[in-house]
């Protein structure tokens, strides 16, 4: 690991530890979700996040409560480090009515509308657009807030990803893109769906200010979010990180990894953000001996409970089935 | 036709890919993970292998890109099979397929025709939420211009693409992904081609008609089971054309039975099972006993939870309930 040049990351004791909790509330979250999927607890998709933790949590490091997150159907741990409780993300994962988004979206459609947490969308590079949007009604209101959306490499072959890159620019809207490159899109490799790898290169194409960073590292990550986050704020127009960063676990449950080799997925398993983080800042110390499992035993009480929280909540009565398909003040048509 | 075998309707799409990659030199399949993957519902698996890239192509995540390029490459001689993962995408394709696939030929006064085969997976049962479950057959079905179609038995996934791909215009095929696993008994060999115009009557009633297409198949012929054990015998109609709908065999049904419910997994407003109600109120208004029935989806987009995927989904239980409303018993 790199020492960062801490230009804007203040690495204290307590930075560090809430770095490692961080990233390893969600290691162990989606862990104990793969289990659950498998005992059928939680059903449909499962995109686990896994190996990719130092993305969300170095980026959220450079947002604040009025900023607002766009994310994907790989989104729960944008959604945990956003700081949505695990009990409402994990009611959410088992479809019940105290979920985050009532049940109603499952582990694609997280939603909090309170920590400005725009989802959980399922159409790839479908949330691109609706991060231009939200910014600007930022700048047409002059309030000074970031919109940050993540989305992986497969959506910058969509239209919508050109789109929306074309008009931010144009523009000049506060929107901070994260594309995480974790070099396959389900199963296509990048190199056979992009005819240019390096995806910065067409934010730059747009004029948009953009940067790889290494997306094992979280320190890193949050080092390029800072300073993309401050030129966006002093008014700068949007910038582009693309995060080189790998998942460790299928694309879905459904997926037999037909198109990657075992060795190829070990081989960057040693680059797990979690291990090389911790060893790093245990080695500058940073991170006392033993605080790891500090860490980890205070997160497992805490996904115990969720489990314990999305267990016994109550399924969403039939009766409320046709309830919220428009708001009840419009009087929309209900049949 | 030769002795009969088992395949699942997923073996009977890629049989029918493969039948078509050997037969046409022209034919080629193109989609996101058709090659690599095997394909999202692992229809073209193997095929990459048989056939090599250039006519298995996987294609980046670029719906309207690509099937505007199927659109090109029929234009220009090939016989493209474009597939989208599921109706849900297709939506980012939308415009190439209604504004240039289904209009080509008459905009340029009968010059051109675009022999084009768009294959995609529709439907909900799997808990797969709002945007993924979606059953837009109708709004293609809308479309003059494209033939949409909707193989609900393993004999007609096997049958109906070397047809579509022998049209000389845009066909869409519908392949409800609760169907996947399905088997059943196809002949072993010999020309397994269907016709993709007519709809067929898969079981033969005389008290009611019921209208169904698609994944909805399977969930009328149950009905009709349970309601045969009352004594009321339902005759099933399976459209498998959407457009052009084949009004002579409804309305043949319709004057045998006199009662017709139309089960849609589609929305009820603006749906196929409006359009076809309507058909029936012009064409048999005076063969009919009762209004023509609907079994639809509910109004709301398809939630997550298995019991408000299946409250929101036509089941047997409403068709059932459908067909005792309209005889009164
Ligand atoms: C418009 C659209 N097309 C296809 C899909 C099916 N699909 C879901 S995820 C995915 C791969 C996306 O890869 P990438 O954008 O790199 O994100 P990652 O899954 O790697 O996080 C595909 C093809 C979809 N959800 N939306």
């Amino acid at each position: 690991m790199r020492m960062p040049d801490t230009q804007k990351v203040h690495l204290s004791r307590e930075h560090a530890a809430e770095l490692l909790r961080a990233m390893l509330l969600i290691r162990r979250f989606e862990e104990r979700c793969a289990a659950l999927y498998s005992a059928e607890k939680i059903r449909g998709f499962l995109h686990l996040y896994i190996g990719q933790e130092a993305n969300a949590v170095g980026i959220m490091q450079a947002l604040g409560p009025e900023d607002a997150v766009v994310a994907t159907y790989r989104e729960h741990g944008h959604a945990l480090a956003r700081g949505l409780p695990p009990s409402e993300v994990m009611a959410e994962m088992f479809g019940k009515a105290t979920g985050s988004s009532r049940g109603r979206g499952g582990s694609m459609h997280i939603f909090d509308a309170k920590r400005r947490f725009y989802g959980g969308n399922a159409i790839v590079g479908g949330g691109l657009p609706l991060a231009v949007g939200l910014a600007l009604a930022d700048k047409m209101q002059k309030r000074c807030r970031v919109t940050c959306c993540f989305f992986g490499e497969g959506a910058a072959a969509e239209g919508e990803f050109h789109e929306s890159l074309n008009l931010a620019a144009l523009w000049k809207l506060p929107v901070l893109f994260v594309c995480e490159n974790n070099r396959y899109a389900m199963g296509t490799a990048i190199e056979r769906s992009e005819s240019v790898i390096e995806i910065a290169t067409h934010a730059r194409s747009y004029g948009i200010g953009a940067e790889t960073v290494d997306g094992m590292d979280v320190v890193a990550v949050e080092c390029a979010a800072r300073k993309a986050t401050d030129e966006i704020r002093a008014g700068g127009g949007p910038r582009f990180l693309e995060n080189r960063t790998y998942r460790f676990r299928a694309h879905s449950m459904f997926d037999a990894e037909l198109y990657r080799s075992k060795s190829e997925v070990e081989e960057w398993k040693k680059k797990d953000p979690i291990v090389l983080f911790s060893h790093w800042a245990e080695a500058t110390g940073l991170l006392a001996a033993g605080r790891q499992e500090e860490i980890e035993a205070g997160i497992m009480r805490d996904i115990e409970g969720a489990v314990a929280h999305a267990e016994q909540a109550p399924w969403e009565p039939v009766a409320d089935l046709l309830s919220d398909v428009y708001t009840p003040a419009s009087g929309g048509p209900t049949s | 036709m030769t002795g009969g075998r088992k395949i699942t309707y997923r073996e009977a799409v890629r049989e029918a890919l493969r039948e078509a990659l050997t037969r046409d030199e022209r034919v080629f399949l193109m989609g996101e993970d058709v090659g690599r993957y095997g394909g999202a519902y692992a229809c073209s698996m193997g095929l990459l292998a048989e056939f090599g890239e250039e006519r298995v192509r996987d294609t980046p995540l670029s719906e309207s890109g690509f099937v505007g390029a199927g659109i090109g490459a029929a234009l220009g001689g090939m016989r493209p099979i474009v597939e989208i993962m599921t109706v849900n995408f297709s939506l980012l394709a939308l415009d190439q397929i209604v504004n240039n696939a289904a209009t080509l030929r008459h905009m340029s006064g009968g010059q051109l025709s675009v022999p084009l085969v768009i294959r995609m997976a529709t439907g909900a049962g799997r808990q797969l939420a709002a945007q993924h479950s979606h059953s837009l057959e109708c709004w293609y079905a809308h479309v003059p211009g494209l033939k949409v179609v909707a193989p609900a038995t393993v004999a007609d996934a096997r049958g109906m693409l070397w047809t579509a791909l022998c049209d000389p215009d845009p066909v869409v095929i519908f392949e409800h992904a609760a169907l996947y696993n399905d088997e059943s008994e196809v002949a072993a060999g010999g020309d397994l081609a269907v016709d993709i115009a007519s709809a067929a009557v898969r079981r033969q009633g005389t008290d009611a008609t019921l209208v169904t297409y698609g994944g909805s198949l399977k969930k009328s012929l149950a009905a009709a089971e349970v309601l045969a054990k009352d004594g009321i015998s339902c005759e099933v109609v399976d459209l498998r054309s959407l457009r052009p709908l084949d009004d002579r065999t409804i309305m043949a049904s319709v004057a045998k039975t006199h009662r017709a419910i139309v089960v849609d997994e589609g929305w009820r407003t603006g749906s196929l099972a409006a359009e076809i109600g309507t058909r029936t109120m012009e064409q048999a208004f005076f063969d009919l006993d009762a209004p023509v029935g609907r079994v639809c989806s509910a109004e709301v987009p398809i939630p997550y939870p298995k019991h408000l995927e299946t409250a929101a989904t036509p089941q047997v239980d409403g068709i059932v309930a459908a067909v005792r409303g309209a005889l009164r018993r």
